[in-house]
């Protein structure tokens, strides 16, 4: 019995840090309806500089004052990402926002590794909490106790200054009414700065809290906002009771999960998590959101299929790039092979976001089951590679279909914040499970078979086999699906009057979508041959998405040229630098800032002016960002 | 007993926001090919109530009878493959979409093809995509991007689209909020026309009173909720309480007033 009490009192534990962050995060949500996906990287670096400022001042107060100087110092920060970075983007799509806070992220996880190096770091433990407190002969971390206490001390400080304090008063306000607020003559810049300010500090604050507990890991980030996530869609968005609850939650069945399943606790949240999904859609303490706004957005051109001289033209590159072995060494076949399985994942994805206006945030996980699919048909049940390919695939589909059924209850920030924690819990699962996955090892050894195995054959495979899914997944988009997925994304009131089904049609998008990503890390697992859990890491979603808005997310085949010219320079960058998600993350900001139609996007609106010379003076980038209502 | 049931009829129809009654006990019914004119002031219920005709809100009690059948509480894409066609107060459109294409994706949801993944879109059948833009008047448009269209053409394709189910029931919440006069009057006389000729019942509500005068062949007057007033346009404008509630009681100086007597 006395084993079960301190579990609980582990998990009441975990959950202070778990519930700052996460109120952190529902607070900026509630005025300023950004999810901040940088959220976790404030909670990282919050973590790094109290480990620097505790390591250096000693003693009580040295450890104290640096935990609040430390989360103080972070929240300073988030005032200048504010007001350099979010001021510009409050009124772009939601997918944009999502993004340029993703890429603070991974800028920010390299920035971390520079200054603070790669290792682990362990931080002092807490002055007057050092010991443990006997109880029924187990032992409890005094600091747990002292967390413990923390957690609703927080929850009545931030009860109190939002409903005690003048600035309480206007975000609650704003909460329920940004417009209004602003009408009434407050000024909005100054609300929504002060508001991130708190959010981000507490963020900090959470990060900070940590150290004594946990090491100081560059990958921290990560982990908590995937928690965080979990959390406030239990909790609801924009709730800090919701937050606080979903937060005791969520570390209670951490915490007694390793002890039914040791292996993939993390199982047990996944299963409470679909429950309030499906009982409540907005979370136990959320209010259902309004509409959100449509993700793509910034032009009304109507897509067109291709003209007969398009496609020939199109046909006449593919016949090109199907001559590439005879030029081409080893080492650029090998390349090409990996574009044009990129190009399957992104238009995969493309047929989600782009037509569905559904931003998948873990669409690796859907590619990286299909190289796992590979791997266990191959090496366990020895079938022949055609069968492997045919049916390898059937693993992303499965998954599409299990956690996209979830994932369509919700759309906007929640479809993207769950299919982020899917992907993540996909991960773990691979991470975890190490007597079927192999654990961080992988599985070694899925080589093709002899038709397959040069460079040049492979090449040919996998070009075909991406030309075959982009024309198939274009003639889905000119189908009567693919309008009626557009018109749930247009609009759903109209949609829903005319008799669509928005679920439905929303569920098969992603089956769709999950399937032929699927193929892509098929063929993935044959090129590498071997199956890592990276295959389905974030790492790997975000480059999809980045594909995706690089060649035009508004574009019918941007998907296509994004994943061409993304992967060739991704390659080109790994080779030449060690800090390839600084570059990234600043390449995706710039990209939502500055570019926010692509490459194909521009090149179609070059060439409208040309058809019907547009007014002079309506610059190029002129108003780069608008939002679709 | 052999009467066939109206087409739509609703009873003791109900819906409570918090303390507030937004439609307490609201009946009427509704003939094949009549054009029924819901009006009321500001707050009256009028949108609460249409929106629980179509399953956009559900009622706390009360029924609504579709032919006889009883669709309360169904969902809105359930009701609408009933035969019911809808507008919207603020139009709801396919905006990335072309005009054509709009009445297209209707077509496509009434001819159940919506999980065909292998036809062309552009091409489902044009021909009747054609017709309907042509009836409304919107025949030389079809190819423009909806998102670019003017207000009142917006309002037009609605009217399309939401014939595309070749529907026995059109509710139509405010069709000519937001238009010019002329336009008003020509897309209620567009309606009625079409509503004669194919015997489809109209219910729509207006502030519009000239449109309201001129088409309906009977009006329902809501006020706070409840019905004050039912029957055929002269007998709703001389109904006195009809009055009082429009031109506001204080300003109506007779002789029931004056005994304290309010309505």
């Amino acid at each position: 019995m006395a084993f079960y009490v301190v579990q609980f009192l582990t998990g009441l534990a975990s959950a202070a840090s778990l519930f700052l962050v996460a109120s952190g995060l529902s607070i900026i949500f509630g005025v300023t309806r950004i999810v901040n996906f940088a959220h976790g990287a404030f909670y990282m670096i919050g973590a790094y500089i109290a480990f620097t400022l505790t390591d250096r001042f000693a003693g009580a107060f040295g450890f104290w004052g640096g935990i609040v100087a430390a989360a103080l110092a972070v929240a300073l920060i988030g005032v200048v990402v504010e007001m350099v970075l979010l001021r510009r983007i409050y009124h772009a799509p939601e997918l944009f926002q999502l993004l340029a806070t993703f890429g603070l992220t991974l800028m920010v996880e390299d920035l971390v590794v520079l200054i603070w190096g790669p290792d682990d770091l362990l931080g002092p433990r807490a002055p007057g909490f050092k010991g443990a407190v006997d109880f029924f002969g187990q032992n409890i971390p005094s600091y747990d106790l002292f967390l413990i206490v923390l957690g609703p001390v927080v929850l009545g400080i931030l009860w109190l200054l939002f409903q005690r304090t003048r600035w309480g008063v206007l975000v609650r306000a704003a909460t329920q009414d940004r417009d209004m607020v602003a009408a009434l003559g407050v000024n909005q810049k100054w609300l929504f700065t002060s508001v991130f300010a708190v959010g981000v500090f507490l963020a900090a604050l959470g990060g900070a809290l940590q150290i004594p507990r946990d090491a100081v890991h560059h990958a921290m980030d990560l982990r908590i906002i995937v928690e965080v996530f979990v959390v406030v869609v239990i909790g609801g968005l924009g709730s800090i009771v919701g937050a606080f609850v979903a937060a005791v939650l969520v570390s209670e069945l951490n915490a007694f999960g390793i002890l039914i399943f040791p292996k993939i606790s993390i199982i047990l949240v996944f299963l409470v998590m679909a429950v309030v999904l499906i009982v409540r859609p907005w979370g136990l303490f959320g209010r259902p959101e309004a509409p959100a706004r449509k993700t793509p957005g910034l032009t009304v051109n109507p897509w067109r299929p291709l003209t007969s001289n398009e496609r020939l033209a199109a046909l006449a590159v593919l016949v090109v790039a199907a001559m590439l072995p005879l030029v081409a060494g080893n080492y650029v076949l090998t390349v090409g092979s990996e574009i044009a399985i990129f190009v399957i994942f992104a238009v995969s994805l493309h047929f989600l976001m782009s037509v569905g206006g559904l931003a998948s945030f873990g669409h690796a996980a859907y590619f990286g089951l299909g190289a796992y699919g590979i791997a266990f048909l191959a090496k366990m049940a020895g079938l022949p590679m055609i069968v492997c390919l045919l049916l390898g695939p059937l693993l992303g589909c499965l998954g599409a279909a299990v956690f996209g059924f979830f994932a369509v209850q919700l759309s906007g920030v929640y479809f993207a914040m769950l299919t982020l924690a899917f992907a993540q819990i996909v991960w773990s699962i691979a991470f975890q499970w190490v007597s079927v996955t192999g654990g961080d090892n992988g599985i070694l050894g899925v080589w093709p078979e002899k038709w397959a195995a040069s460079p040049s054959h492979f090449y040919w495979l996998a070009l075909g086999v991406a030309a075959l899914v982009t024309i198939a997944l274009r003639i889905a988009v000119f189908s009567p699906f693919g309008y009626a997925l557009r018109a749930t994304r247009d609009s759903a009131l109209r949609s829903e009057a005319i008799g669509i089904n928005a679920k439905r049609i929303r569920w098969t998008a992603f089956v769709i979508a999950g399937t032929t990503a699927g193929i892509g890390g098929a063929l993935f697992a044959y090129l590498k041959g071997s199956v890592f859990p990276d295959n389905l890491g974030i790492s790997l979603s975000v480059d999809a998405l980045v594909m995706v808005l690089l060649g035009g997310v508004e574009t019918v085949s941007g998907a296509v040229i994004g994943a061409i010219v993304y992967k060739a320079l991704n390659i080109w960058l790994v080779s030449q630098t060690d800090l390839s998600k600084l570059v990234l993350g600043a390449f995706i900001v710039l990209i939502v800032v500055v570019f926010p139609k692509g490459i194909v996007g521009m090149l179609e609106m070059l060439a409208q002016r040309r058809g019907n010379a547009s007014p002079p003076g309506s610059a190029l980038l002129a108003k780069p960002i608008e939002s679709a209502e | 007993m052999s009467v066939a049931p109206p087409l739509l009829a609703v009873e003791g129809l109900t819906k409570s926001y918090g303390g507030i009654h937004a439609v307490r006990g609201v009946a009427f019914s509704l003939r094949a090919g009549e054009i029924l004119a819901l009006i009321g002031p500001n707050g009256a219920g009028k949108s609460t109530c249409f929106d629980m005709l179509n399953g956009q809100n559900k009622p706390d009690s009360g029924h609504v009878r579709l032919n006889g059948e009883d669709v309360t509480g169904k969902k809105p894409r359930e009701i609408w493959r009933l035969g019911v066609g809808r507008t919207f107060q603020i139009t709801a459109t396919f905006a990335t979409m072309t005009v054509r294409e709009n009445v297209q994706v209707a077509l496509i949801s009434h001819q159940k093809q919506l999980f065909n993944l292998w036809g062309s879109a552009p091409r489902f059948d044009r021909d009747e995509a054609g017709r309907l833009l042509e009836l409304v008047g919107m025949g030389g448009y079809a190819d423009r991007p909806c998102g670019e269209l003017a207000y009142g053409d917006l309002k037009r394709l609605e009217l399309a689209v939401a014939l595309a189910n070749e529907p026995k029931l059109l509710l139509m919440d405010e069709p000519t909020a937001g238009m010019a006069p002329r336009e008003r009057v020509d897309l209620m006389r567009l309606t009625a026309h079409i509503a004669r000729e194919k015997s489809i019942g109209v219910l729509f509500t207006e502030h519009d009173m000239d449109v309201v005068f001129e088409h309906a062949d009977r009006i329902i007057v809501l006020n706070r909720g409840t019905l004050i007033a039912e029957g055929s346009p002269a007998e709703v404008r001389g109904n006195p309480q009809v009055q009082a509630v429009y031109l506001g009681e204080g300003l109506v100086y007779d002789a029931r007033h004056r005994e304290g007597t309010s309505a």
